[in-house]
């Protein structure tokens, strides 16, 4: 994609812990188009938010860094950058929002006062006309009574309030790029369903695109262009949503979609992927997912698979998989 | 709120009373009698007894507690023995010195306390860190008379650069003021540090970050607003301990307050000065924690008291 606003290339990511070092993100790739929404899944521990962290660098310090690899926005080589102006760049151009808008929002602030807050802070707006911009930000991504609401505190508010909160304040400085850090986990079902209805709005409305991490496959199917699936700090499988979901090029992606519950068939059997995700202290040698992988052959144990595109499935589509032809149907 | 703060004060009113009835009690415990301390060895035994009397010093201790209990109803605090004067106004006369040097004392271990704690957090496990930590144990763990002659030695005796006690320039002030505010800097010092570095990994700074605001917007106000909630309760705590310490330092450096009041009083079983003194100082501590729950409430609104 030549004219991606953002991409990742090769990235890898080392954390200094007690055990030892990990490295969460360990060769990742991924491009995000002008306008489009991507999706980021997989599981728990597998890399999702890491990579979030690391392109608004926010990585724990000094514990996190990144050793290799490449991220650019627009034209900018945000590696080469130190963390303070990835910042400085970052709240402008790249809003984010985070898993539990509760611990999100700063408790003792008032929130009208926490969305002007990069209005004042980082545009230098007075504090009338900050106020007023985040009242229209507040009143867009539909807060009931913003004129007298907009003076109370976090805890004043719904979860699903507050993550409308958190929206109206990561897009009070207009950025082309959202990243949305499982926006709807801590969320009930229908108010999840009204979040990414507000997300997809307010997406076309502005022409922004929006990175989606998410481990709940069914929230992203009608709101993402594409999809790009991690295990183990790499990417499994990526291309379009349609074609991942319908075509898996991928076993752990196959078994991800397996592994939802169906409505239709009241009282069945969840159908898990075997054992856990791998310890990042020890990750297993040759395909990461050999180890819960159903088809997995000698060669899985010992060598790593690229990502590539397998023969036969759609053009925008790659896995990491050594043997999708033989194990996988496209139909 | 209204409500709030009336049972607040009912509920002090009976703090005060608990104070003056514990110090009236301890006192008479005490072996020595008020009469002969007056009159001196050369007055006889007559003479004393005739004192005594006149002091109402032989009624039974209940009856004496009570007609005391009566007078303090009527703001009758009884006369100082020695000065033949208003007990409360003579303490009252040595209130603003103490005040002066409480507050000076809690400025500096406020501003002092708070921005080293923050350095501490900040340079957390660094060679920055190691010193103020160490050196905030020491603070803490050295009593406020030895830091205060170790402080006279050098700085007055020693280096001639600060006078050694008494009043009257703001340099008179230094010494005693430092010396007052060392165990609650020290206290300040741990828990800013503590405070912040457990509220750095909250999500709301990562928030915060993630706008793109300054580090140093990061910490002040959104870190330090968070992290000064429990300080502000130590705050309130700490201030009975700094009246308390007052009296220690005031003897070390002359200083002519309610401490030092306090601690002549004693030696002269003056009874009714240092009954007034006590009630003056636990008045003070009643009120610093009043001040710190309405405080409170303005630092974090999810306490804020409800307005029914």
């Amino acid at each position: 994609m030549p004219d991606a606003l953002l991409s990742i290339e090769d990235l890898q990511v080392e954390f200094s812990t007690r055990d030892g070092l990990v490295r969460p993100l360990d060769g990742v790739t991924l491009e995000v188009g002008h306008g489009e929404t991507l999706a980021l899944l997989g599981e728990s521990g597998s890399g999702k938010s890491v990579t979030a962290q690391a392109v608004m660098g926010l990585l724990p310090q000094p514990a996190g860094k990144i050793v290799g690899g490449r991220i650019r926005f627009d034209d900018q080589e945000l590696t080469a950058l130190p963390p303070q102006q990835v910042r400085a760049l970052c709240g402008t151009r790249i809003g984010m929002i985070f898993q539990d808008p509760l611990s999100s929002l700063n408790p003792v602030f008032r929130v009208g006062d926490q969305v002007a807050e990069p209005l004042r802070r980082r545009l230098g707006l007075r504090r009338r006309e900050a106020n007023a911009r985040a009242l229209e930000l507040l009143h867009r991504v539909g807060i009931p009574d913003v004129e007298h609401r907009m003076h109370h505190y976090p805890h004043q508010f719904s979860g699903g309030q507050r993550q409308r909160i958190m929206i109206a304040m990561a897009l009070s400085l207009g950025p082309d790029l959202l990243i949305a850090d499982e926006p709807t986990t801590a969320l009930d079902v229908t108010v999840q369903a009204q979040i990414m209805n507000l997300l997809r709005d307010l997406q076309q409305e502005r022409d922004m695109a929006i990175l989606l991490i998410t481990h709940d496959l069914g929230v992203v199917a009608d709101v993402a262009s594409r999809a790009v699936v991690l295990y183990a700090g790499r990417v499994a499988e990526q291309g379009r949503i349609r074609d991942v979901y319908d075509h898996s090029a991928h076993p752990y992606t196959e078994g991800l979609l397996a592994s939802i519950p169906q409505q239709e068939e009241g009282g069945a059997r969840l159908t898990p992927i075997a054992g856990a995700p791998p310890n990042p202290l020890a990750f297993p040698q040759g395909c990461r997912f050999h180890p819960r992988c159903p088809y997995a052959q000698e060669r899985c144990r010992d060598e790593l698979p690229e990502l590539r595109r397998p023969v036969g499935w759609a053009p925008d589509q790659a896995a990491s998989c050594h043997f999708t032809e033989e194990v996988l149907s496209r139909g | 709120m209204g409500a709030y703060l009336t049972r607040r004060l009912v509920f002090s009113v009976f703090i005060l009373w608990g104070a003056v009835s514990i110090i009236f009690v301890v006192l008479r415990l005490i072996p020595s009698d008020p009469a002969r301390l007056i009159l001196g060895s050369d007055a006889t035994e007559a003479e004393v007894e005739v004192l005594r009397e006149q002091m109402g010093l032989n009624e039974s201790l209940p009856s004496q507690y009570l007609s005391y209990l009566g007078d303090l109803t009527r703001l009758d605090f009884g006369d100082s023995y020695r000065q033949q004067r208003d007990a409360f106004e003579l303490v009252l006369e040595k209130l603003p010195a103490t005040l002066e040097l409480a507050i000076v004392a809690l400025v500096i271990a406020l501003v002092v306390g708070i921005l080293l704690g923050v350095l501490a957090a900040l340079r957390v496990n660094r060679i920055a860190d190691r010193i103020v930590s160490v050196a905030s144990l020491l603070a803490q763990s050295l009593p406020s008379f030895w830091i205060g002659i170790v402080f006279i030695l050098v700085f007055a005796r020693g280096l001639h650069v600060l006078p050694s006690g008494g009043t009257g320039t703001p340099a008179h002030m230094v010494l005693p003021a430092i010396t007052l505010a060392m165990p609650m800097l020290a206290i300040l010092i741990r828990m800013t540090r503590s405070g912040l570095l457990e509220v750095i990994h909250e999500g709301y700074i990562q928030t915060a970050r993630a706008k793109g605001l300054s580090e140093r917007v990061v910490i002040f106000p959104h870190a330090i607003r968070n992290a000064l909630i429990p300080i502000v309760t130590i705050v309130g705590l700490q201030f009975g301990g700094l009246l308390a310490g007052s009296v220690i330092v005031e003897m070390v450096f002359s200083w002519p307050g309610i401490g030092r009041l306090l601690i002549e009083s004693i030696g002269q079983r003056d009874y009714n000065v240092v009954q007034a003194s006590i009630l003056v100082i636990s008045a003070g501590f009643v009120f610093a924690n009043l001040l710190v729950d309405v405080l409170y409430g303005y630092l974090d609104p999810r306490v804020r008291l409800v307005t029914r």
